[in-house]
Formats: C-alpha cells, structure tokens, sequence
C-alpha cells in the first residue's frame, strides 16, 4: 500500500528518483529546484541510493554529463529551473537528438532580468522546440507519479527521449502537502531496468554524434520529428499502465466540468488548481463554463485539444510566458493554429499573466473569464492581452 | 503544523513565500489546513483566519493585521502585556501572546522561535492536536527534537490569551 505522507514536493521528487535506482545525478543547485538535487545529494551521501552523484560546475555541464551516462546505458536524472535551464539550452537538442534517455525536473522560474527567482513558464516556453517529451503538473501528487511515468516513457524502446517534468517554482518545488508515496514493489511492477540498446563500450566501439552532412541531416531530423510524434502511442500506453497499478490515470489533455460548456478555459501547471477552484464557483452562479487543461505540451496533443474545445463557444487562454513581439501568450498561439483549419471552433482569447511568481487568485481567474467574454464579444486590436498589470 | 494535520488524516498545504535566501530578513509562510476536501488553491493567503508574528520587531514595519477576518487571531512573541497589546490591536480579534524569545532562549539556548510559537499558535487553535507535532519535529530536528517539543509546550502553557468583543 501507497504511504499518505506530508512531505516537501522536491523531497518527494528525491523519495521517488530513488526508488527508480537511477545510477547518475549530474546537476547544478539554482533556486527553486536546489532542494530537489540537495536532498537527492543526501539520499547518495547516506547511502540510501546507490548512485553516482556529480556536482557539476555548471547546469551546461550537468547535461553534459547526464548525457555520457545515459550513452553508456544508465538510468539519468537531472533538474534545473530558469537560468539553468537556459544554460543548459544548446546540449538540450543533443541529449533529444542522440535519443539519450536522461528525465530531468524542472522547477519551473522566471527568466532575468529584472532578477527573478519565482515561478512562471518563461524557461519551458524556450525550450519548447528542442525535442524532448514535455510533461506539465499542477500538484505534487502529479509530479511524483510523472517522474516515475517519465523514466517509463524516456527508456522504452520504441521512443527512447529526453522527458521534462515541468513543476511550478514555489507553487509546487517548495509545498509541503499530502502525497501517495509508492511502495517499492509497486515502482519495480511498473518500471522494467533500464536497456540502453547501444551503450557505449569501449570493446564495441560506436560513434555517435557524428556529423551530419547536408545529404543526411534532413532524414536525420525528419526521423526525428516522426520519432517524437510517435511517442505519443507509448505515452497514453504508459499512462494506462499506471492507472492499471496506482489507479490513477492521466491525458494529454484533461477537462474539467467542460461538457456543454459555452466558455473554456485552458490552463496548464498547478494554476489549473486554482482555476477549478474558480469554474466550481461560476458554475455555482448558473455560468455555463469549464476547465480544459493542457499536461501533454510536446508531442503537442493536437486531436485532443480539438475535440476537447470544439463545441465551446469561447477559448480563453492563460499563458504564464510572453513571446515579445509575437503572438502574445505561446500557448494560445499554438492552440490557434491547431484550430485554425477546422471547421468548427471556438473563438479564441489570450491572456498572459503570472508571470515572475505572481499569484493569480480564485476572484482573479473569475475576473479573467468575465474579460474575455466580453473581448470575445467586442473584439479586441490586440493579439493578447496581459492580465493584471498596473497601469 | 501541515504535517502533523496530514498525519491525523487531514488535508494541508504549507508553504513559503520569500526572496534570494538570507537570514534574518522578514519572511512569509501560509498554512491551510481542511478537515474534509483537499486544498485546491495555489495563491498566497490574504485573508487569513489566523496570524502568527514571530517577531516583535515586525509590529513597527508590517500592518500584521492586513487581511485578517474579523474574529480572527493574532498570535504575537512579545513580552508586552496582553492589555497593551490589546489596547493597540482592539477587540476585533482574539489575541494572544507568548514571551517566546525569553522561552526559545532558555529551552534551545537560542533567539529561533519557531516552535516555540507553533505552541502558541496551538494554545488558540484546536485544529491539529498537540500530540500530532511531535512526530514531525522528531523528522525535523532529529537530537535538537526534544528541546523543540519542550518549547513548544512551555509556550503551550504559558500564552495568555484574551478572547474578541
């Protein structure tokens, strides 16, 4: 039987990397995910997981690091948040293009400047297009069933990626509350060893890496795309596994009190807790309105999202990242383009707001919906816009 | 307190609210606790039921009372009498206050009131029972717990507590 603890999510996160008996931590402590690494760093020192742990000098480094460990067949883990993430950013495409299975947890943070250690999606949303298999989570419940589904997902055979765990800064890394921890046996059912197909051996010497010359490169990443598309079969795959044995099931894209909606809202991170919290609200007031929140970010769940949307009248979009410049919020951008050849589809609305560890309260997604109701009636000449900012 | 209420089955979520990390500067952090329905609000809390001033200094740079619901508690280390502090805050809220520098210092031999205030806090509120803390802090502070547990039920018995109206 799972173990109901009161425990730090980032603990959480350390309690169930060792239970996967992930062979090397390579990271780099930054605000908010150090308490991840520092507790994963004594689970290593105590002995309580038999890991090669590497304090790296810089996050580039730790995912270098993860990748010459998961080329060489071991189970890898890494976390970063924000800057770190960023620094990371050009070995990102490497570990997803040489199919290196490393999961790693991102502390979801805001990016400088004006410095800022708290929570927003501005790191993930640079990072969208870099390969891996992204997975948002909105409580520590789900992050802790999600880092043990991403090794599943990472090392199976047929998809062999990189996975992101995306937790929010503070408003998950550093919440104590109630979460099933699994019993050992339960994790050895679900997660088979790790088997790398191609280790590196220096008795059957390989190359990978090599260059690819403008005859190959485009198969190469053309492979790549299919590859990552693929994923998706063993991700819903994975995650009926998981419900099978912890009975509790996750999509790519879940709806909250959406059917018969005339007004969606689309949320993705532990946001969507508040925001239900609001919709329970609205509907209590005889509003006709629901939740559709986003877990599968990449591969982008495109059937899903259309179906889940298409009878909706309305779409209201929070994004907790801007693309100065663009199209406002990342998010509501690649839902519209999902939408935009469909016959039927609701009209959309963008916001941008939590950004930099902002609060969004319950009045404020109530507020929210309100406003873009009445944008979706009067229209609005703006792409998007930001949602509670002072003048 | 978040854990011992989810130890006796509850539903809690504890967390903190501050900058780049240095001590001594002046902190936030929230607990909600639910007997019944888990907690699904991710925000700062600005109305709260309670408030805890583990610093007495903060009464001068802080309004301790923003947001707090009338009939609410404030729970305040200081070693002014209750009727100052009363006399300050009014009789919109419960009040009450502990010397718990004084205790902190005697029991742990240092000015870290934490626990300490924990048994305030659990003279006013019956929502996690006493008993459920030590468990918690035995994980905390491992040879320190005990010292903890014993401030902790010092500031139990010793806060003085003044009802509202």
């Amino acid at each position: 039987m799972a173990k109901r603890v009161g425990i730090e999510v980032s603990v959480a996160i350390g309690e169930v990397v060792t239970m996967t008996n992930t062979d090397v931590i390579a990271a780099y402590p930054i605000t908010p995910q150090t308490h991840i690494v520092e507790h994963l760093a004594k689970l290593v020192a105590d002995g309580e997981l038999d890991a090669e742990y590497i304090p790296v000098e810089s996050e580039h480094s730790a995912l270098s690091a993860c990748l010459g460990a998961a080329a060489a067949g071991a189970r890898t883990f890494t976390a970063t948040a924000g800057q770190g993430l960023e620094l990371m950013h050009e070995v990102l495409y490497i570990a997803s293009s040489m199919q290196l299975p490393v999961v790693m947890a991102v502390a979801n943070r805001a990016l400088s400047a004006p410095l800022s250690v708290w929570g927003d999606h501005s790191d993930a949303m640079a990072v969208r297009d870099t390969g891996w298999i992204q997975i948002f989570t909105e409580n520590g419940q789900e992050v802790v069933d999600n880092i043990l589904c991403a090794f599943r997902i990472a090392e199976d055979r047929g998809v062999l990626l990189p996975v992101m765990v995306h937790l929010d800064g503070f408003h998950l890394s550093h919440v104590i509350e109630p979460i099933l921890l699994p019993e050992q046996s339960e994790v050895d059912a679900f997660l088979p060893p790790n088997d790398y197909p191609l280790p590196l051996d220096p008795a059957k010497p390989v190359t990978m890496g090599d260059f690819g010359p403008p005859f190959i490169y485009t198969e190469v990443k053309w492979a790549q795309e299919v590859n990552l598309r693929k994923s998706m079969e063993t991700i819903l795959k994975c995650w009926g596994e998981f419900d099978r044995i912890f009975k509790r099931c996750y999509h790519p894209v879940e709806c909250y009190r959406s059917e018969d909606a005339e007004v969606l809202l689309l949320t993705m991170g532990s946001f969507s807790e508040t925001a239900m919290t609001a919709i329970d609200q609205m509907r209590q007031q005889g509003k006709n309105i629901g939740l559709i929140k986003l877990r599968l970010w990449r591969p982008f769940p495109f059937d899903e999202i259309r179906s889940a949307v298409r009878d909706a009248e309305v779409l209201i979009v929070l994004d907790r990242a801007l693309s100065f410049g663009g199209p406002g919020g990342p998010v509501a951008s690649e839902i519209r383009s999902a939408l935009y050849n469909e016959d039927k589809r609701p009209k959309i609305v963008s916001f941008v707001g939590g950004l930099g560890g902002r609060d969004i309260t319950v009045s404020g997604f109530s507020e929210m919906v309100n406003r873009g109701i009445e944008i979706s009636k009067t229209g609005s000449k703006h792409e998007f816009e930001i949602f509670g900012a002072r003048e | 307190m978040a854990q011992a209420a989810i130890n006796e089955g509850k539903f809690a979520q504890a967390f903190p609210s501050f900058g780049p990390e240095r001590r001594g500067a002046p902190v936030q952090a929230f607990v909600r606790i639910s007997n019944k329905e888990p907690i699904r609000i991710r925000a700062e809390i600005t109305e709260p039921d309670m408030v805890v001033v583990f610093d007495p200094r903060l009464l001068h740079i802080a309004k301790v009372t923003s947001g707090l619901k009338e009939g609410g508690t404030l729970v305040i280390n200081s070693r002014r009498p209750l009727e100052d502090i009363e006399a300050e805050f009014g009789t919109n809220w419960h009040l009450a206050i502990i010397d718990a520098t004084t205790v902190a210092r005697e029991l742990l031999g240092v000015n870290i009131v934490n626990t300490t205030m924990i048994g305030a806090l659990l003279r006013v509120t019956g929502v996690v029972k006493l008993e459920s803390l030590l468990e918690p802090l035995k994980e905390r502070f491992g040879h320190l717990a005990e010292k903890n547990i014993s401030a902790m039920k010092r500031a139990y018995e010793e806060t003085l507590v003044k009802e509202s109206g």
